[in-house]
């Protein structure tokens, strides 16, 4: 069923945690996000216990750390801003000293907002990637459709799914003829004609979308999508069809 | 006899004043298999984009008429017209929006209010015209561009459209998957208009070429003696690849 190549955070498995109902998974990351953004970041050991929780569910999920590792990258432009806190906050600082004699003075409420941002942020960032690599897209989809999510954003989010290879395909093949035309696009030198690549890639996928949009209305599309959640293969019978790949 | 496409006077210019057809007369009968032709910017793709009411007088500035079996193409006979008119888009990715091959062919019937087994059994019978029910389940983007292709026509024969226009269907496939395309639109009982660029596909596959240039029907014949009238051709910027010639081709391989 399509599962597996071209999705990148999806880790393919039939563990307990990747069979589970899309829509508690959702719930659960919810609670789970919103317990870990209530607790007072000097409450060190209930940190702790929200780690081993996750680390559990990792575990029984049997995905490799070294696949949910190298994708917590996303989170490096958070890490750094909290990194910057210590140095810019106010209030009464500790002396670090560093080797050589020399010594850094911190903010001492700087060091612990920096310390509630990174736990916070690597705890969520952790526990979202577990939830994008048990679940295909096209579930956490129908799972928000099952919450309820208004239908619009729903269809919003299958149509990006859908074109998220198509547009990303458009790009590679920009670069390749940048890069073919001499133009090395990890240059900052570059990245002017780069800016000017994404601006073309922007109004080629929107005029893709004019397109894609006469191409419905020309099935008849009225406004609203069918209604194609009782499909009618009893192998089908909890899918729709709309979010189904 | 009503034709099956009945398009009369019809005239066009964009809101920014471009104008792209003047004045097109084309009449299309039951079981006919018509090719379009004319050089890029003729104004082929705007006739197409008439025949299904995206484009008309009041989205631009207009005149004449389009009528599909006798019923004119206006804004309350839309739905209608869209079923009657199945328009295949020069690329699948247009067309094939949906998460799955099953869900995408079955857009254009659920609209028209299919449901249930009946939906089912419409969707499973245009895979099947095409030769793409084993790929019912598999996402769209998985597949190959011949594949894509052909689950595109398929999209539009779900509609039971009393005429499928085609949009350049040769474009971008390898020679076999050009091939199993004209098998397949060969097998086809339906009405076919087909724009394209590929004169060698249009001789193979209709009897019937329609020459679109500037606007204007400047032609209007058999395939092969639209292809064969060197004056006609080089007026119109037509060229046959190098090395065809119709001329060679024996007069029973030719469609009828």
């Amino acid at each position: 069923m399509g599962a597996g190549h071209g999705h990148r955070l999806h880790f393919h498995g039939h563990s307990a945690v990747h069979r589970a109902p899309a829509h508690l998974k959702i719930l659960l990351l919810l609670a789970f996000v919103l317990a870990v953004v209530a607790t007072p970041r000097e409450w060190y050991p209930v940190f702790g216990g929200h780690l081993l929780l996750l680390l559990a569910v990792i575990v029984a999920s049997r995905v490799p750390f070294r696949y949910l590792l190298p994708r917590m990258v996303l989170e490096v432009p958070f890490l750094v801003f909290a990194a910057l806190i210590p140095f810019v906050a106010e209030g009464p600082r500790v002396a670090v000293p560093l080797p050589g004699g020399l010594e850094l003075s911190l903010s001492e409420s700087g060091l612990v907002a920096a310390w509630g941002l990174a736990v916070k942020g690597t705890l969520g960032v952790l526990a979202s990637l577990t939830l994008a690599a048990t679940t295909e897209p096209t579930e956490v989809l129908r799972g928000l459709q099952r919450l309820r999510m208004p239908e619009l954003l729903v269809q919003i989010m299958g149509f990006m799914v859908r074109y998220l290879d198509v547009v990303s395909a458009d790009l590679g093949r920009m670069i390749t003829a940048m890069k073919s035309r001499g133009v090395d696009p990890r240059s900052p030198r570059q990245w002017p004609a780069l800016a000017r690549t994404l601006g073309a890639l922007f109004v080629r996928s929107y005029e893709r979308g004019e397109r894609v949009h006469l191409a419905m209305l020309s099935r008849g599309y009225d406004g609203r999508l069918p209604d194609l959640d009782t499909p009618p293969r009893s192998s089908a019978a909890t899918r729709s069809p709309w979010v189904h790949s | 006899m009503t034709p099956v496409l009945d398009v009369r006077g019809l005239a066009f210019a964009y809101p920014d004043g471009h104008q792209a057809l003047f004045g097109v007369d084309l009449h299309v009968h039951q079981g006919e298999r018509v090719a379009l032709l004319g050089p890029n910017g003729a104004g082929k793709t705007t006739l197409v984009l008439h025949l299904n009411g995206i484009l008309s007088g009041e989205s631009g500035h207009g005149m004449g008429a389009v009528a599909v079996s006798g019923l004119p193409v206006t804004k309350k006979n839309l739905l209608e017209i869209r079923r009657r008119v199945g328009i295949v888009f020069q690329d699948p990715d247009d067309q094939l929006f949906m998460g799955s091959v099953r869900a995408d062919v079955a857009f254009g019937p659920a609209n028209l209010g299919l449901k249930g087994a009946a939906l089912d059994k419409r969707v499973m019978d245009a895979l099947e015209q095409v030769g793409m029910a084993a790929y019912a389940d598999r996402p769209p983007h998985h597949l190959s561009f011949g594949q894509r292709r052909r689950v595109a026509v398929a999209t539009v024969l779900a509609m039971e459209p009393e005429i499928l226009v085609l949009d350049e269907p040769s474009s971008n496939l390898d020679p076999a998957s050009r091939r199993e395309l004209a098998d397949i639109l060969r097998g086809l009982d339906v009405t076919l208009l087909m724009v394209t660029h590929d004169l060698p596909y249009a001789l193979e596959l209709c009897p019937r070429a329609v020459v679109l240039s500037a606007g204007k029907v400047v032609a209007d014949g058999t395939t092969y003696d639209v292809l064969t009238d060197d004056a006609l051709m080089r007026a119109h910027r037509l060229e046959l690849p190098w090395g065809f010639d119709p001329r060679n081709i024996s007069i029973d391989s030719l469609p009828r």
